[in-house]
């Protein structure tokens, strides 16, 4: 395999396992998250804006970490710095 | 397919580009400066108000509750900056119903812009608040060994606030244009729907981010602050 190759398959697999991987992490966050605010706001209906607020808060706080990966996948896939070094160095040479 | 609309040139001469981001950032700053003087034009205080002053009222004292929510007791000195974020996202995001249309918050460029406004805003407003030699020494707490990360925090959290808004919403683009050469006929629309309300909830969290690091950034006096409040409230009771 040239080396294009070998990174493209590098590049897309990392890809994938990194969205796959980094997505479990938040899901099961903002799972334990969410359950125990539903529990709170079941105990105390009156506190539910400040709940409510809190918990949008702290779920847009986990859910970064799952954006960086998919952010991370889509620079490996759309704009991918290795690949494109490799490609104009093939074009230039 | 792209991953910007930073990709969509119009015009260029040299290294001046004009792209869509930047277009589409000046069409809704005319729409939202030319919609807001031309309902705040002729404000009444009548009981007949007109409809588009009632949803510019509704929208504004509802900024200012969720500022005061915060922790910001003097909602009317912030709701300038904050306000001014909220509008723009949530209006980026909701002239997504418009064809042709990207929103320019899915650029990092921007998002950049947005956060470090609120990078450069959190110290001028802490220190307008209590004075340099207060502000600076909050990042002394609770330990001076703590200082190197309190600096690093600054850092991360414009980093973070950045990249949140520009993933939340490039994905939304990204996720739109997949289904609509796989599924083109219906789902197309149920993600834009949710990509609708993602936006909206992308433009709450970043503005009330926002506030609550203004909020931390002015704490020690507004605890003191709500401390002699709570006590002249105790007084009158006894």
């Amino acid at each position: 395999m040239d080396s294009v190759t070998l990174i493209a398959v590098a590049s897309i697999i990392t890809a994938g396992i990194t969205t796959g991987f980094g997505c479990m992490g938040p899901a099961l966050g903002e799972g334990r998250a969410i359950a125990s605010a539903m529990t709170s706001l079941a105990q105390q209906p009156d506190a539910a804006s400040t709940i409510t607020r809190t918990l949008f808060v702290g779920l847009a706080m986990i859910e970064s970490t799952a954006i960086y990966t998919f952010v991370v996948s889509m620079i490996l896939i759309f704009a991918n710095p290795f690949w494109s070094h490799v490609t104009t160095n093939a074009g230039g040479g | 397919m792209h991953l910007s609309p930073d990709q969509l040139i119009y015009w260029q001469h040299g290294f001046i580009k004009i792209n869509n981001t930047i277009v589409m950032t000046w069409v809704l700053m005319l729409v939202l400066v030319v919609g807001s003087w031309l309902i705040t034009r002729r404000l009444v205080t009548n009981l007949q108000i007109s409809r588009w002053q009632s949803m510019l009222e509704v929208v504004v004292t509802g900024i200012n509750q969720q500022i005061k929510e915060v922790g910001l007791q003097q909602s009317e000195k912030y709701i300038g900056f904050i306000g001014t974020l909220f509008l723009f996202i949530a209006m980026a995001a909701f002239m997504s119903v418009l064809p042709d249309y990207e929103p320019p918050t899915g650029s990092l460029s921007t998002t950049a812009a947005m956060a470090i406004c609120v990078f450069v805003a959190v110290p001028l407003f802490g220190i307008a608040e209590e004075g340099v030699k207060t502000y600076l020494a909050h990042y002394l707490q609770p330990s001076p060994f703590l200082l190197p990360f309190n600096i690093i925090e600054e850092f991360t959290r414009t980093l973070a606030l950045a990249v949140r808004l520009f993933g939340n919403m490039m994905s939304g683009a990204m996720i739109l244009a997949i289904l609509l050469t796989i599924t083109p006929l219906v789902f197309p629309v149920v993600m834009t729907v949710l990509g609708l309300l993602v936006g909206m909830v992308q433009a709450y969290i970043f503005s009330i981010l926002a506030a609550v690091y203004i909020a931390a950034a002015i704490q020690a006096r507004e605890h003191s602050n709500d401390k002699s409040k709570a006590e002249t409230n105790k007084k009158p009771d006894h």
